[in-house]
C-alpha cells in the first residue's frame, strides 16, 4: 500500500522538479506574461466602467418589451373571445374584395395543403390541383357568402410561420389554417370567434417508452413546426422546468407533416402539435399513435388582418350560420373530415359558445 | 570512300598525336605516394586539375579534338533525341487524357448533374400530377437515376483515391439512395392518398437541391479545372527540344566544315547521315507539335467551349422547368423581395434561368461553326421563346386563381409549357452531340499529330549519334 502510494508521490515530486527546472528558464518571460495579464485586467475593468451607462439601458429595454407582453398575457386571459361582434354589415374590405373585376373577382385565402382531412391534396382525386378538407369547406362556405360563388377563391398554401407576415403584407384576405388564437397572435393579426376546440398532444411510435407530455419525454428528441404553439408551449415550458431539461426541442421544420417524416425516418423520437393534427398525422400511419391526453386547451379561429373590422364580423356571422346549419354546417363537415380522425363524438371539438369581447 | 589517306593531316604535324593520350597516366601515381595528412585536398585539387592537364593535352593533338568532338556531337544529338521523345511523350499523354480522359470525365460530372436535377424535377412534376403520374414520366425520372448510377460508377473508378473529387463521388453515392427512397416513400403514400406523401417529396428536393446538386456542380467544376489543366500540359511549345535541335545542328554544321576545312572533302557520310537525321526529327517535332496545337485549339474553341455554354443552358433551362414546377407546388408559399416589390420566389427564380438560358442559347449561336451545330440551338430558341408565352398564360391564369387551368398549362399533354422544355431539352441534346463529335475529331487529329514522334526521334536520334560518331571515327582511322 504505502509502496503504491509514495510512487504517485515520487512521480508528483519528479515533474514538479521538472517544472520548477523548465520554470526558471522562463521566469522573465513569466514576469512579461503576468504584466501584460495586469495590464489586461485594467483594460477591461476600464471598460466595463464605462459600459454600464448602455448595457443596463438594454436589459431595461427588453424588461419593459417583456413587462408589457406579460401585462398584455394578464389582461389576456381568454384571446378566443377577443373579436367583434358578427354583423352583416359591408365595409371596406368587404368593398374591395367585391370590386375585384373579372377572373379576380376571388377571395384569396391562406391554407395548407399538407393537414390530412383539413386542407389537403388527395393525389387519387382525379383533378390534381383541388384541395379538400374541413378547413376547405368553410373556405368555400365564407367565398359563398361574401362573393355568392362557393368556389371564387384563390386558395395560397402557406407554411406556419408565415401566416402572420402573409396576412400583414395583404398577399391574403385570410388566412384558415387550423390556426389558434392566441394572445401573441392577436397583437399583430385579428381572428374571428372560434371555430374548432383542440389542444396540444404528443404523438410518438407504439413501441416508444413516451406517454404523454411528462417526464417519459427526457432524452428525446421532439419535432414541431417552426412559429407553431407548439413550439411556444415547448420553449416556455423548458425554460420554466416544467419539461425535462434533457429534452431537445431543436428540430423545427415548415409544416407539422414535416414531423411525421422525421419521425418515421427515427430523425426525432416524438412530435407535438395540435391535437387534431396529430390525429391527421396518425391517421396516415399506423404504427404511430397519440400519447396521452391534451394537456392544452386551443381554439382555431380564421384569421384576418387587424383593421378589417367588416369582415371579421362578417365571418362571425358566417360562422354562427355555420354551427346553427344542420344540412350542410359544422357537424356534417365534422363526419365528412374528421370523424375518421378524431371519433364519430365531436362534442370534445365543438368551440363553446362564441363571446363578442373585442369593442374595436 | 573517296578520301584517300594520302591527304594527310593538313594543319598542325598530327603525327605525335596518338602518342600523349597516353602519357597522362604516369603523373597520376605521383600525388597518390604522398604520405601524412596533408594528401586529401592536394590529391583532390590534383586529381581535377590532372584532368583538365589531360584535356587541354589531348585538345593540342587532332585526333584528341576529334575524339572530344564526336563525343560532344553524339552527346548533343542524343541529348535532342531524348528531350524531344521525353517532351512529346508529355504532350502525347496529355493529349491522349484531353481526350479519354478528362473530357469524358468532365462530360460525365455534367451528365451527372443534368439526370440528377433532371430526376428532381420529374419527380416533382409526378408531385403536381398527382396519383396518376404518366408512364412517360416515371421512366424518364427511373433512367435519370439510372444515368446518374452510371456516370458516378465511372466516374469513381476514374478519380484519384484520397482526392476531392473522390471524396465528393463518394458523398453522391450515398445520398443517391437515399434520396430515391425519400421518393419511393413518397410515391407509395401518394397512391394511398395520404399528404405526407408531398412531405417526403419537399424532404427529397431539400436534399436534391441543398447536398446533392451542390456536390454534383463541384464535382463538374473539378473535372473542368482538370481538363483545363490537361490542355495547358499539352499545347505549350517544347522550347528545350528545340533549342537543342538546333544547337545539334548547327554543331554539326560546324564540325562539317571544319573537316570540309582540314581535308577538303565536301562530305563526311557519318556526319551527313547524323545531320539528316536530326533534320528529320526537328521538322518532325515542330511540325507534329504545330499539327497537334492546332488540333487542340481547335477541339478546345470549337469543342470544350461549345460544350460548356450548351451544358450550361442545357442545366439552366432545367432549373427553370424544376422552378416552374415548384411555383405551382407552393402555391405562393415563398416569396422574395426585389426593391420594393415582391414576387413569388419560384417564379422569379425562373426568370433568372430564363435569363440565362436565353444568353447561353445565344453564346451557343455565336460559336457554332457549322449548320449541324446551329440548326438544333436555333430549335431551342424556338422553342424557349414558346416556352415563356406559355409559362406568362399559365402564371397569368395562377395569379387569376384557377389553379387547376394553370396546372393543366405547366404539365399538361397538349400545348403545355412541358413541350416546350422537352423541346429545348432535346434539342440542346442534339447540338450537344454534334459538338462532342467535332471535339472529338479534332482532339483526335491533335493527338495523332504526335503518334510516333517519341519513339521515331529516339531512334532517329541514335541513328544520328552513331553517323556522327562513325564519320568522326573515319577520320580518325586516318590517323593510325
Amino acid at each position: 500500500m504505502n509502496g503504491r502510494v509514495n510512487e504517485p508521490e515520487g512521480a508528483m515530486t519528479t515533474i514538479a522538479r521538472h517544472l520548477r527546472a523548465r520554470l526558471k528558464g522562463w521566469g522573465g518571460v513569466g514576469a512579461m506574461a503576468t504584466a501584460c495579464a495586469l495590464a489586461l485586467v485594467f483594460a477591461l475593468a476600464l471598460t466595463c466602467a464605462g459600459a454600464p451607462a448602455g448595457a443596463p439601458s438594454r436589459t431595461t429595454g427588453q424588461t419593459v418589451s417583456h413587462s408589457a407582453r406579460a401585462q398584455a398575457d394578464e389582461d389576456c386571459t381568454a384571446p378566443e373571445k377577443q373579436t367583434l361582434s358578427p354583423s352583416d354589415a359591408d365595409g371596406p374590405t368587404i368593398e374591395e374584395i367585391r370590386n375585384r373585376r373579372g377572373e379576380k373577382r376571388k377571395l384569396v385565402v391562406g391554407v395548407d395543403q399538407n393537414s390530412y382531412r383539413w386542407g389537403y391534396r388527395d393525389p387519387n382525386s382525379g383533378k390534381s390541383g383541388a384541395l379538400e378538407g374541413f378547413d376547405i369547406d368553410l373556405v368555400h362556405r365564407i367565398a359563398e357568402d361574401i362573393l355568392g360563388d362557393r368556389d371564387a377563391v384563390q386558395f395560397k398554401a402557406i407554411p406556419t410561420d408565415q401566416r402572420i407576415p402573409a396576412i400583414k403584407a395583404g398577399r391574403v384576405d385570410m388566412v384558415v389554417r387550423t390556426m389558434t388564437i392566441t394572445c401573441a397572435r392577436i397583437e399583430d393579426v385579428a381572428f374571428s370567434a372560434p371555430y374548432f376546440r383542440t389542444g396540444q398532444q404528443v404523438l410518438a411510435p407504439r413501441s416508444s417508452p413516451v406517454e404523454g407530455y411528462d417526464e417519459t419525454l427526457a432524452d428525446q428528441e421532439i419535432c414541431t413546426a417552426a412559429g407553431s404553439t407548439a413550439h411556444a408551449k415547448l420553449e416556455a415550458d423548458k425554460e420554466a422546468g416544467r419539461l425535462p431539461a434533457s429534452t431537445d426541442i431543436r428540430t423545427t421544420v415548415p409544416n407539422q407533416l414535416d414531423c411525421l417524416v422525421r419521425l418515421q425516418l427515427g430523425e426525432v423520437d416524438a412530435v407535438v402539435t395540435d391535437g387534431a393534427l396529430a390525429a391527421s398525422q396518425a391517421a396516415q400511419d399506423p404504427t404511430v399513435q397519440l400519447k396521452g391526453g391534451a394537456f392544452t386547451t386551443e381554439y382555431y379561429g380564421v384569421a384576418m388582418k387587424k383593421d378589417a373590422d367588416d369582415l371579421v364580423r362578417r365571418v362571425n356571422r358566417i360562422l354562427v350560420d355555420f354551427r346553427e346549419d344542420t344540412t350542410d354546417g359544422w357537424q356534417d363537415a365534422y363526419t365528412e373530415w374528421l370523424s375518421a380522425t378524431l371519433g364519430d363524438d365531436s362534442s370534445r371539438s365543438r368551440p363553446p359558445a362564441p363571446e363578442y369581447l373585442r369593442e374595436s | 570512300m573517296t578520301h584517300t589517306p594520302n591527304g594527310t593531316a593538313p594543319p598542325g604535324t598530327a603525327t605525335p598525336a596518338p602518342v600523349p593520350t597516353l602519357p597522362a597516366v604516369p603523373p597520376q601515381p605521383v600525388p597518390a605516394a604522398p604520405t601524412g595528412a596533408a594528401p586529401p585536398p592536394r590529391a583532390r585539387r590534383t586529381a581535377f586539375a590532372e584532368g583538365v592537364d589531360r584535356l587541354r593535352g589531348a585538345a593540342t593533338t587532332e585526333p584528341g579534338r576529334l575524339r572530344a568532338i564526336g563525343a560532344v556531337l553524339a552527346v548533343l544529338v542524343v541529348a535532342f533525341g531524348a528531350v524531344t521523345a521525353w517532351q512529346t511523350t508529355d504532350r502525347a499523354a496529355a493529349a491522349d487524357d484531353v481526350l479519354t480522359s478528362s473530357r469524358p470525365l468532365s462530360s460525365d460530372a455534367a451528365d451527372i448533374y443534368r439526370s440528377l436535377a433532371d430526376a428532381n424535377t420529374a419527380a416533382a412534376g409526378n408531385f403536381l400530377a398527382g396519383g396518376q403520374e404518366t408512364a412517360a414520366s416515371r421512366d424518364r425520372y427511373e433512367d435519370d437515376i439510372r444515368t446518374a448510377a452510371a456516370k458516378l460508377v465511372n466516374a469513381a473508378a476514374n478519380s484519384d483515391p484520397g482526392s476531392p473529387s473522390a471524396k465528393t463521388i463518394t458523398g453522391l453515392n450515398r445520398l443517391l439512395p437515399e434520396y430515391k427512397g425519400l421518393v419511393e416513400r413518397a410515391r407509395t403514400y401518394n397512391r394511398q392518398g395520404y399528404p405526407v406523401g408531398g412531405a417526403y417529396l419537399r424532404y427529397a428536393n431539400e436534399k436534391m437541391q441543398q447536398e446533392m446538386l451542390p456536390a454534383a456542380e463541384d464535382l463538374y467544376t473539378r473535372e473542368n479545372q482538370r481538363l483545363r489543366d490537361d490542355y495547358a500540359d499539352a499545347t505549350p511549345y517544347p522550347w528545350p527540344a528545340l533549342a537543342l535541335g538546333v544547337l545539334a545542328l548547327a554543331a554539326l554544321a560546324w564540325a562539317m566544315r571544319r573537316t570540309y576545312l582540314r581535308t577538303h572533302r565536301v562530305l563526311n557520310h557519318g556526319l551527313v547521315a547524323a545531320t539528316a537525321a536530326t533534320t528529320v526529327v526537328l521538322l518532325w517535332l515542330t511540325a507534329g507539335h504545330t499539327l497537334a496545337r492546332s488540333g487542340l485549339h481547335d477541339s478546345y474553341d470549337h469543342g470544350v467551349r461549345s460544350l460548356d455554354v450548351l451544358h450550361d443552358a442545357r442545366i439552366a433551362s432545367l432549373k427553370a422547368r424544376g422552378n416552374e414546377n415548384l411555383t405551382l407546388v407552393a402555391r405562393g408559399a415563398e416569396t422574395t423581395k426585389v426593391g420594393d416589390e415582391t414576387f413569388d420566389a419560384y417564379d422569379h427564380a425562373f426568370g433568372r434561368e430564363m435569363g440565362a438560358l436565353a444568353e447561353g442559347l445565344a453564346r451557343a449561336q455565336r460559336l457554332a461553326d457549322d449548320a449541324g451545330g446551329a440548326r438544333p440551338v436555333s430549335s431551342a430558341s424556338g422553342a424557349m421563346t414558346e416556352w415563356r408565352k406559355r409559362h406568362a398564360a399559365a402564371r397569368e391564369q395562377d395569379e387569376n386563381g384557377n389553379y387547376q387551368q394553370a396546372l393543366d398549362m405547366v404539365i399538361g399533354a397538349k400545348g403545355a409549357a412541358g413541350e416546350c422544355f422537352d423541346s429545348v431539352d432535346e434539342n440542346l441534346a442534339t447540338a450537344l452531340e454534334h459538338e462532342e463529335d467535332e471535339f472529338e475529331r479534332a482532339a483526335g487529329d491533335g493527338r495523332d499529330a504526335l503518334t510516333g514522334l517519341p519513339s521515331g526521334a529516339a531512334l532517329l536520334s541514335v541513328l544520328g549519334a552513331a553517323g556522327a560518331v562513325l564519320g568522326i571515327g573515319r577520320r580518325l582511322s586516318e590517323y593510325r
